[in-house]
């Protein structure tokens, strides 16, 4: 048991390091700040790279959060309680996980979403990001954990 | 066959396709292009009907180069050219953010600027021993699924369901990452100019990107793309997808010509019909910096889309994976 919540936390931990960086990546930053001039960074600056990084990324995300959520709910929900940062939290990492899903379809072909729509798509996915950070380094630091 | 253009043989040219007659061939086209107009739209949200994107066909035989279309789309455009606030704020580092200042030359034609989205490119190529001289007017694709508006990080750019995408100039910050994502590099940057000066121009943004916006307003209005009512040749039509890819392959056929443009980047909304094979002229015209090549384009979208189905099963795998470990753990109690 402790072994797979191991997994389960490192698999967390470098999907949320390189979904992050990826997301950022799509922003035209890395460039211009020289950090794609690092060796070996240089793909930072390459945006289909980047872009389907971010997608695979996703991927390994919703698949470790569905399986997070189902095993708490048939195996641990009596075992253990979620903390309110750690509602807070998921609550959060929902909203990217939704918005998310909604930026994919929309970037399907013939798929038309309306340009306030997109904007307010794009803004929220970033603003919880931010939000997701914040509370997950704060986490970290003053080792408040999602579940007891 | 040289084909030479006078001033004399321009003046005496007739549209082909005046307002009123794209109009009426527009109502017989299924309304597509009169969908545009406020009535139809109305009419469209009661009925939910899904609108047929509008495709641009260009006939490059038909082509003189006399620039009618240039003039066109500068006059019908000038007023979303940028006035940028000069001097231009320091933006840092400076080695990593130029400076693309084009408000002193406005008057540049041969290639794409903020202040041109449409220009004349020549190309010449020998047909059954022949030389024939082609000029084509080239814009922004308007693709099916663009990547200048799809990977924008702001939602700067858009696409409407009449199939053109645009962009916001002002929500654009200048990032230049439409351009780099443009198998054809069309949008042009122009410095000191929208957001990214309020916010912060010395970190952020560098000015707005400028292309062709296939006359959105005009469209908006029931009226066609200026480049189109001012060719003399009528080189250009505009009409639902379906019809302009019947039209593109019979006169295809007719000429027994080539397309480009239907299959690029996983199909565009402007489609060109030569005469000539578009190998031949990509190797013919001048290519590099805001004048785009004609090369077979793939679709830079398509790996996204794998991703997007691939995404659909992600669920069901974290699903099969906690019912394997239930199941293991269930035999394990046993």
């Amino acid at each position: 048991m402790k072994t797979t919540g191991k997994t389960r936390k490192y698999i967390y931990g470098i999907t949320l390091f390189f979904i992050t960086l990826t997301g950022f990546a799509q922003m035209p930053i890395f460039k211009r700040y020289y950090i794609a001039d690092i060796p070996g960074f240089g793909w930072l600056a390459q945006f289909y790279v980047t872009h389907i990084m971010h997608y695979i990324a996703a991927i390994v995300l919703i698949a470790l959060v569905t399986y997070i959520l189902i095993d708490f709910i048939f195996n641990r929900s009596r075992l253990i309680k979620i903390t309110r940062i750690g509602y807070f939290g998921i609550l959060v990492l929902a909203g990217l996980i939704v918005t998310g899903v909604l930026m994919v379809v929309k970037n399907l072909s013939n798929i038309y979403f309306g340009h306030a729509t997109i904007i307010v798509l794009d803004l929220t996915h970033l603003s919880l990001c931010m939000i997701l950070l914040f509370v997950t380094f704060y986490s970290l630091i003053r080792k408040k954990s999602w579940v007891i | 066959m040289i084909k030479d253009v006078s001033k004399e043989k321009r003046g005496k040219m007739t549209s082909k396709l005046s307002r009123r007659a794209f109009l009426k061939g527009s109502i017989t086209a299924a309304g597509s292009v009169i969908a545009t107009t406020g009535i139809a739209r109305a009419a469209k949200s009661i009925t939910h009907e899904k609108q047929e994107p509008l495709v641009t066909l260009l006939d490059i035989s038909k082509c003189i180069g006399c620039e009618e279309c240039v003039f066109a789309c500068q006059e019908a455009n000038a007023d979303k050219y940028p006035e940028p606030k000069k001097p231009f704020p320091k933006m840092y580092p400076p080695g990593k953010v130029p400076v693309e200042d084009w408000s002193d030359k406005r008057d540049v034609i041969d290639r794409l600027t903020p202040y041109n989205w449409l220009f004349i490119q020549h190309a010449s190529a020998t047909v059954k021993g022949e030389q024939i001289d082609l000029t084509i007017p080239r814009r922004c694709m308007h693709c099916d699924n663009p990547p200048c508006v799809k990977l924008c990080p702001w939602g700067s750019a858009k696409q409407e369901e009449n199939g053109l995408s645009r962009i916001d100039a002002d929500l654009c910050l200048g990032g230049s990452k439409c351009k780099t994502v443009c198998p054809w590099k069309i949008p042009e940057r122009q410095t000191g100019t929208g957001l990214y000066l309020n916010l912060l121009p010395a970190l952020a943004g560098n000015g707005v990107m400028y292309k062709c916006d296939r006359c959105y307003n005009r469209l908006e209005k029931g009226e066609v793309p200026a480049c189109i009512e001012a060719c003399p040749e009528g080189v250009q039509t505009i009409g639902p997808r379906s019809e302009i890819l019947k039209k593109a392959h019979a006169l295809a056929k007719e000429m027994n010509g080539y397309i480009y443009g239907e299959n690029e980047n996983g199909g565009t909304n402007t489609i060109y019909v030569s005469p000539v094979p578009f190998e031949e002229l990509n190797k013919s015209i001048e290519k590099g910096k805001g004048k785009p090549h004609l090369n077979k384009v793939k679709d830079m979208m398509a790996d996204g889309t794998n991703l997007a189905k691939a995404m659909i099963l992600a669920p069901l795998a974290g699903v099969a994976a906690a019912f394997g470990k239930f199941y293991l753990s269930s035999k394990e109690d046993k």
